[in-house]
């Protein structure tokens, strides 16, 4: 590994949390984004490749070290670190309607899921993975949400646009009638915000 | 959830209020049985009855459905059910109209149904995300990384159950921990309400008005001041005296008579 890869490994390790590559070139002064991103590949193809227990994950717009699924059972049993709690089902499809459509208002989502909202936007605001973004401009302008960079964390994504696409989903979406497809409709929102 | 014996026969509750058992499971004229504390809202179990029927979303027997669906939510509380109601009236509704005659003239039928599709099929599309998003969850917490400190449980704290003794012996332990415990001491000290008010008629008798501050003492502590205060408001509450500010900001005049309006 070149010292640059080294000096990445160093930090990275010291973080403990994901480091944009923008946040990395800070370290050296001499390195441009590129070298920065050519030694993290090489330190990703290090842990790869050289047989490691650990390895270098794309995460939240950055990048973090992280111990292989492989020992996740042995690390829980020896009580050295403890795995997420689960999210629940309205947890999860309310985050599923939030990620694709934001920023959407409570109304919306509710619409989507046919239940009513606020219990399970509120305990999802509280553990950090949606926030609210802003105000939409309709009647008595209510809250708009998105999600936060814990919630691409939590899911282990890099981006929103590391979420299934429309087309990569089983279920295709067939609109009974060809006038019924607007810009609200939901083939469309997949398609969005991208 | 726990497993327990289906509910074959529906009781006639009629309102039911009672809070929701963690397992209900209801027992359908079909026979299959359902849970429903298991569907995440009206549209979970409407796609739940329509996938064990084995029938197409695009083209529901709105008649047979709604029945279902009428029975199924026939056992939920109130107010677990106000979600699931309005897509009962929605279903009713629905087969009413599936009911009227079509006209025949070639003019284009409008299928009802078709509103209720589409948010199926896209409730259908955001449970299969929730899926994907869930296999993600669970893949990523597989990993750990270095220095990973997990949010606190979500479990609020037990509520407390201590005696007073428990209670003190806590304060006793806490209190020996601290090297210099700066404790605040309470002193009592009584006001001389009494002695305030001799000291007010007195001057009263002398004079026939005077700034209250000059039955103050030469060097008045907080409790005379205290003292006297609450002996000239028991004092005009009697009559016994009036308390009057000639000007705003200027200082109490004690009066031994009422000032009588200008002639």
């Amino acid at each position: 590994m070149n010292p640059l890869a080294q000096l990445l490994e160093a930090a990275l390790f010291a973080a403990a949390r994901p480091v944009a590559a923008e946040e990395l070139v800070t370290l050296d002064l001499d390195a441009s984004l590129d070298d920065v991103r050519v030694a993290l590949d090489q330190l990703r193809e290090h842990y790869d490749f050289d047989g490691h227990g650990v390895e270098l994950v794309e995460l939240a717009g950055g990048y973090q070290i992280l111990s292989r699924p492989a020992f996740a059972a042995a690390i829980e049993r020896a009580q050295l670190n403890v795995r997420q709690p689960r999210l629940t089902a309205a947890m999860l499809e309310t985050l599923a309607v939030i990620a694709y459509r934001q920023p959407v208002g409570r109304a919306e989502i509710e619409d989507i899921r046919g239940v009513s909202a606020s219990g399970v936007l509120r305990s999802l605001q509280e553990r950090g993975l949606i926030e609210v973004t802003g105000r939409s401009e309709g009647l008595g302008r209510p809250l708009l949400y998105g999600t936060t960079p814990l919630f691409l964390e939590l899911l282990g994504l890099s981006d929103l646009q590391s979420l299934p696409r429309a087309e990569e989903l089983t279920i295709a979406l067939q609109p009974p009638k060809a006038e019924a497809v607007g810009p609200d409709d939901a083939a469309a929102y997949v398609a969005a915000d991208r | 959830m726990t497993a327990g014996a289906p509910v074959t026969a529906l009781p006639e509750t009629g309102l039911n209020l009672a809070p929701p058992l963690v397992d209900r499971r209801v027992a359908l004229a079909g026979g299959f049985v359902v849970e429903l504390e298991a569907f995440s809202g009206p549209l979970d179990l409407l796609l739940h009855l329509l996938r064990e029927e084995q029938l197409d979303i695009a083209d529901i027997p709105i008649a047979r459905i709604a029945d279902q669906f009428l029975a199924a939510i026939h056992e939920l509380g109130l107010n677990q059910a106000a979600d699931y109601l309005e897509m009962a009236s929605r279903l009713v509704r629905l087969k009413v109209q599936m009911l009227l005659p079509r006209s025949l003239d070639g003019e284009e039928w409008e299928d009802p149904r078709a509103e209720l599709v589409r948010r199926l099929l896209e409730y259908q599309q955001i449970k299969e995300i929730a899926y994907w998003m869930a296999a993600a969850a669970e893949r990523r917490s597989l990993r750990f990384g270095r220095g990973y400190l997990p949010p606190p449980p979500e479990v609020p704290p037990p509520p407390l159950t201590l005696d007073l003794f428990e209670l003190l012996s806590a304060v006793d332990r806490a209190i020996s921990g601290i090297l210099h415990p700066v404790l605040h001491r309470v002193i009592a000290r009584p006001l001389n309400v009494e002695g305030a008010t001799l000291r007010v008629q007195s001057l009263l008798e002398d004079r026939e008005e005077f700034v209250w501050l000059e039955a103050l003492g030469v060097r008045p502590t907080i409790s005379d001041l205290l003292s006297l205060l609450l002996a000239l408001l028991e004092l005009s509450r009697r009559g016994l005296c009036f308390v009057l500010q000639p000007a705003a900001f200027e200082p109490l005049l004690v009066r031994r008579e009422s000032p009588r309006p200008a002639a």
